[in-house]
């Protein structure tokens, strides 16, 4: 076991993944010399040179396009999307292109290309900088969606989704880059399947799912209903597509009360995607509605106003109060 | 006068309306307006510095070659207009007119080239062996694919104008580093082999496609690291209705000049001096000195669909213009006249047609409609939980309908 942060975490899987898979590589910008704006690539260019850790011109469609046409040479580009905001210039390449390949292809075309995107907010930053749009790519067909939260998955979660023959995007909390944590560097142990939730916490009155940014919010919201006396289960979703339907179904079966929480504004969310299918799975284990805690329909607001905005340790007491009332 | 950077006081739009005037002439084609140009519409060869010396490495067998190619896809493309008006097809994306443009470009490949169309390209899609029936796929909605590109270095269509643009450049990126790769294992002149054996890509857009914004910024890429990439224009003058002088002022051709490599203009229905240009461009990228901008100058004949209708936009006379300027009757000309051709060779070339036709007329009535399972099938390469969900469930739904029937069945039969 080695503690570092997430940001480590994920520099270090990439070393892993540069070092043991001769066809991958690093795309985007200022990844290089400066290693990155978050420093996730730092180091990288220096021990593997510039054509594995390329510094691209400043166009998000041109490294996801370009990514493309190198998976389709063989290779098994990571690129690095800035900021959230900045991801949408790519949005037409990795929806229409990347996410179509190989089903237009009948299957004889593959493109695995990795696309890493700082998200989320809580940073203070300007306009653009805080996003959290993964709904928008959830509901993409041919895409895979995951988002780390502690450094072990962050190590792992990289590696296995340049392993994947599929296009990942890999959403990671950017607030939480500097989080510390244990690694096991020699096995993934219960991260073995990036696309399985997990249980951190095993409760009997209620359900939190949280992903990425939010578990640490969930996990305290969830020691604080401890000391009120309620039993709360957590569960970090750590895949949002496809989605571990079967473990937050089983909680559900258990605890009878589900509250989802995203960063993401709640409407057309995945938080609502999973309440229908609960809804579907487990409608008569179901003691209260599904709640869901996230963003309000609103532009991302101004960082002065965000705390009123971003879900917090008080409003999933408050929704746990209502589900409990039920 | 005063400083001609500063905006006119007194401006009211004629100014611009003078400057695009002109510009049309350059953006058309006026005098001082370069481009090359072997063969006239006479069929006569001319001489150019650079590009003769190419053109004289076509002997007449070759040229006879590139004549059957022309007819071949100008047929093919007829019988597929057909089809569709008889409704065997939702859709056709005719090409006459462009014959030159892509045989002449297509010919010049090598089969380790890779090439990236967009969704005219049947003329290239010849040239590198891809079945014909195969390409109506796409158009009688069975396939949004159809050919297995691996087996053809021809990519698949592209709908989305421009994204393979960068499609090719990131490819052109990959052989260079398989390049490195090689060379790092020792093996560099062997598996990498000489200039010749070299790999180069291709990619294909239009007029209209060259103002979105994935053409500049392929460019970019292509440039900053001198990809292997010939970018190939085939300027036919409409996008859908747009006349090409809404999407750019200078001949597209000029437009290298700011990404920092070179750029030609070439007569779009001239065969030769396309196939020699293209010669040119795929060498200069495959011996690593990056890329080339080439823009066929051309004409779309016909309709940019069969849902499309000229009529409405643009004068007959202008088409009548380019007909005069056709690139089979140019060639044919040059082949009699040089005595490279006879009678016998041009009856031939219509009988081969009438065969070519008829075979896709027959595979295209037999092209299968798939079955949804083969889409479940592919949406993702590894296991998909909601994937296999939904077929699990569309399955069970399915054999609700075959118990009914067999109901029935057994119920009509007492």
């Amino acid at each position: 076991m080695t503690t570092m942060t997430i940001a480590k975490a994920i520099n270090e899987g990439l070393r892993a993944s540069l070092k043991s898979n001769p066809k991958a590589l690093l795309m985007g910008e200022d990844i290089g010399a400066l290693g990155g704006v978050y420093r996730v690539t730092d180091g990288l260019i220096s021990e593997f040179g510039p054509s594995r850790v390329v510094d691209t011109p400043l166009a998000e469609s041109g490294i996801i396009g370009t990514a493309i046409g190198m998976a389709l040479r063989g290779y098994s580009p990571v690129c690095e999307i800035q900021f959230d905001g900045f991801v949408f210039p790519g949005f037409n390449q990795i929806t229409t292109q990347l996410a179509k390949m190989h089903s237009r292809s009948h299957g004889r075309l593959t493109v695995p290309v990795v696309i890493r995107v700082p998200y989320g907010g809580g940073i203070g930053s300007i306009e653009h900088h805080s996003e959290s749009p993964e709904a928008l790519f959830a509901h993409t067909a041919g895409l895979r969606i995951i988002t780390p939260s502690n450094p072990h998955d962050a190590y792992w979660m990289i590696q296995q989704a340049v392993d994947c023959q599929d296009p990942v995007i890999v959403f990671e909390p950017k607030r939480r880059y500097w989080l510390k944590g244990e690694v096991d560097l020699d096995s993934p142990g219960p991260a073995a399947d990036p696309f399985k939730a997990q249980v951190l916490r095993e409760g009997t009155d209620a359900t939190i799912v949280a992903y990425g940014p939010l578990v640490p919010v969930a996990l305290a919201a969830a020691n604080a209903a401890a000391e009120d006396g309620n039993s709360v289960e957590v569960i970090d979703l750590r895949s949002i597509s496809p989605i571990d339907f079967d473990t937050v179904t089983a909680s559900v079966e258990k605890t009878g009360r589900l509250i989802v929480t995203h960063e993401a504004p709640t409407f057309g969310g995945i938080g609502g995607e999973i309440a229908a299918r609960v809804s579907e799975r487990a409608f008569l284990s179901l003691e209260a509605p599904v709640i869901r805690v996230g963003g309000f329909h609103m532009p991302y607001p101004v960082a002065k106003v965000e705390e009123d905005y971003l879900p917090d340790i008080d409003r999933l007491l408050e929704a746990l109060d209502r589900a409990l009332a039920y | 006068m005063g400083a001609t950077h500063l905006p006119s006081t007194e401006f009211d739009g004629t100014e611009v309306d003078e400057q695009r005037e002109a510009s049309a002439e350059t953006v058309l084609g006026g005098p001082g307006v370069e481009m090359v140009q072997l063969l006239d519409v006479d069929g006569k060869l001319g001489e150019d510095e650079v590009y003769s010396s190419y053109a004289k490495r076509l002997d007449p067998e070759k040229l006879r070659g590139f004549y059957a190619d022309m007819a071949a896809i100008r047929r093919f493309d007829q019988e597929a207009t057909a089809l569709q008006r008889q409704g065997q097809l939702a859709l056709w994306v005719p090409l006459t007119g462009q014959e030159a443009a892509q045989i002449g470009s297509g010919r010049a490949t090598q089969p380790q080239d890779y090439i990236f169309p967009t969704y005219r390209e049947h003329g290239v899609a010849l040239t590198r062996n891809v079945d014909l029936a195969e390409l109506l796929r796409q158009f009688r909605g069975v396939s949004n694919g159809g050919w297995d590109p691996k087996e053809t270095n021809f990519h698949l269509y592209t709908l989305v104008l421009a994204a393979q643009t960068l499609h090719a450049v990131g490819y052109a990126m990959g052989i260079q580093r398989d390049q490195q790769l090689a060379d790092a294992v020792g093996s560099g002149a062997d598996a990498a082999g000489d200039a010749g054996e070299r790999a180069a890509v291709m990619a294909y857009f239009g007029d209209g496609a060259s103002s979105e914004g994935d053409v500049h910024e392929s460019m970019v890429f292509a440039a900053s690291y001198n990809a292997p990439v010939v970018f190939f224009c085939q300027n036919n003058h409409w996008a859908i209705s747009v006349p090409s002088t809404v999407q750019t002022r200078v001949p597209l051709a000029n437009r290298a000049k700011g990404y920092g490599f070179p750029g030609i203009r070439v007569d779009g229905n001239d065969v030769i001096a396309v196939h020699a240009v293209t010669e040119w461009a795929l060498e200069h990228a495959r011996s690593g000195k990056g890329p080339v901008l080439i823009e066929a100058f051309t004409y779309r004949v016909g309709a940019h669909t069969t849902a499309d209708d000229p009529t409405k936009y643009r004068e007959l006379a202008e088409e009548a213009v380019w007909r005069a300027k056709d690139p089979l009757d140019r060639l044919e000309k040059h082949l009699r006249t040089e005595g490279y051709a006879d009678d016998a060779f041009f009856e031939k070339v219509k009988d081969d047609g009438a065969e070519l036709a008829a075979y896709v007329r027959r595979t295209a009535y037999d092209l299968k409609s798939p079955d949804i399972r083969q889409s479940f099938a592919n949406v993702y390469a590894e296991a998909h939980p909601l994937v296999a969900e939904e077929l699990a469930w569309f399955e069970q739904y399915s054999a609700g309908f075959a118990e009914e029937a067999a109901d029935e069945a057994s119920e009509d039969a007492r």
